[in-house]
């Protein structure tokens, strides 16, 4: 039954994935991503990380991407133009693409200790998730905040305009 | 019980709860329409049955057979998309709301009053709710009409806003009972009756004030209708809309409403317990047993529609600077206040 369902979603995952490079209206393409964000979101309940399930689709499928959607439809962005590219974007980035592919490839199958993840009914509770989060990875996690708040602080001092009276610049 | 057992009663509660829900969404629409016409002084709906109670029938019959246009200009395959996500989201987070007490098991354990018992249900609830906006967004911007497309946008501004209030609002509630689990939720707001309850023994009536403002907004009601400000928008993100789609995008609203009723009287008004608790004896009767803690649970949910009811025919419509001033600056603020005054209580006790 989970291999079914792992079966299913991954590939209802890759065929999204594929599909957002190759769409040319923008707004397919952000649906595309919708589509890859959910599956994702339920691999990971199939690995037994249910909030990490939960937290995908409501930060990534329902806040970022709405976000996307919203930025699509204000500026009302068009069909794609799309080149037929030069010839050397031709010769030189397939071969890069397999070799990316192929070192991705072999540094996984070399390093088999990087532990396990088994589909099984086993499932980390949210209790044990933040136990771990709060004491073990706490320096780490909070550090991810702080980072957070400075992105944060660094657009709204990006997209703000004139000087602090709130005044145009002249 | 085995798998096929199993998984024909789970198609059994499906059909049943959805079309209890679907009658129940026709007959919102009837109760608003009858209660907002006492409050206007006039007398709503009584022409069709007794009371006017067969207009939500009549009402569905008339949407199917209306004439379906689809004006030319519009981006097909999202402009039909549209209506479906919107329904399908606002029907599928019932699936983890539990009607009745867990403790009445059928063979195998099996739970009569819920569809799904699972561990995060809060979240589930939360993540199909911020799915449900794609309805919404993607109607306003395939329609190519810049009505729709405003209140479309106006709507996803509205409903990212004040889903971080909803859902900071709700922690209070998660810190008390210590899980995400409803039917825990519920259990742990049942010793005594309503003195019990989240809203009145837990101290989470700030909670419950932040989740009724951002609920409403949530659901795209008045005072927070701005997505469909009838005098701005001819009707906003649905004005395309004609026939069977304009009614799918109807029920979705009604269906979120009710949710959103369901969600309040789990978290904060103890579920399915009764406001007396033990003070009325536990019926011996295992019919009347089952069925009391049903009727408690509707009770309370339709107390909340009526609220929902009451606020669209008093209060007038935010204008929209107003809107985000409201969610951002008073009740964000408000609710991780909330949080934290929760939390140092807990840990004070």
């Amino acid at each position: 039954m989970h291999l079914i369902l792992f079966i299913i979603f991954a590939a209802l995952c890759l065929t999204g994935a594929v599909n957002l490079l190759f769409q040319k209206q923008p707004i397919n393409s952000a649906l595309s991503l919708i589509v890859v964000m959910t599956s994702l979101a339920v691999l990971y309940l199939l690995l037994g990380a249910e909030f990490l399930a939960a937290a995908q689709v409501i930060v990534y499928a329902g806040a970022i991407m709405v976000l996307f959607t919203f930025v699509v439809m204000l500026l009302n962005a068009g069909r794609e133009e799309r080149t037929l590219g030069s010839r050397a974007y031709r010769t030189v980035g397939f071969p890069a693409v397999a070799a990316i592919l192929a070192v991705i490839a072999t540094s996984f199958i070399k390093l088999q200790g990087f532990g396990s993840a088994r589909i099984d009914d086993h499932i980390t509770s949210t209790a044990d998730l933040s136990a771990v989060l709060f004491t073990k990875l706490l320096l780490p996690f909070e550090v991810t905040s702080v980072l957070i708040l400075v992105a944060i602080l660094g657009s709204v001092a990006l997209a703000r305009k004139g000087d602090a009276e709130g005044r145009e610049p002249k | 019980m085995t798998i096929l057992q199993f998984f024909l009663w789970s198609v059994l509660k499906v059909i049943v709860v959805t079309v209890v829900l679907l009658l129940a969404v026709a007959y919102t629409v009837l109760l608003e329409r009858k209660l907002v016409g006492r409050i206007q002084n006039r007398w709503g709906p009584n022409r069709v049955g007794p009371f006017g109670l067969l207009q939500p029938l009549v009402d569905g019959a008339k949407s199917f057979l209306k004439e379906d246009i689809i004006p030319t200009a519009v981006y097909r395959p999202l402009y039909l998309l549209a209506p479906i996500i919107a329904l399908s989201c606002a029907l599928i987070s019932i699936g983890v709301v539990p009607f009745g007490d867990p403790g009445i098991t059928g063979p195998g354990n099996f739970h009569f009053f819920q569809i799904a018992d699972v561990n995060i249900g809060l979240l589930v609830i939360l993540g199909i709710t911020s799915i449900g906006v794609y309805g919404i967004a993607l109607a306003g911007w395939s329609s190519n009409n810049k009505y729709s497309l405003l209140g479309s946008l106006r709507s996803s501004a509205q409903l990212v806003s004040y889903e971080l209030a909803l859902g900071l609002s709700l922690v209070g509630v998660v810190l008390r009972s210590g899980s995400l689990n409803l039917d825990t939720i519920v259990a742990t707001q049942s010793t005594h009756g309503a003195l019990s309850w989240n809203l009145f023994g837990g101290f989470q009536f700030i909670a419950f004030f932040i989740y009724l403002m951002a609920a409403f907004a949530e659901t795209n009601r008045a005072p927070f209708d701005l997505p469909e400000a009838e005098s701005e928008l001819t009707a906003g993100y649905h004005t395309e809309y004609s026939s069977m789609k304009f009614a799918m995008f109807f029920m979705a609203e009604y269906a979120n409403m009710i949710t959103v009723g369901c969600v309040a009287t789990l978290l904060f008004l103890g579920g399915w317990t009764s406001p007396f608790g033990n003070l009325l004896p536990t019926p011996d009767n295992i019919v009347i047993r089952s069925l009391l803690p049903m009727f408690w649970f509707v009770f309370k949910v339709f107390g909340f529609l009526c609220l929902y009811v009451w606020v669209r025919g008093t209060l007038p419509r935010f204008r929209y600077d107003q809107l985000m001033n409201y969610g951002w600056r008073w009740l964000m603020p408000l609710a991780i206040l909330n949080i934290v005054g929760t939390s140092l209580w807990l840990a004070y006790r």
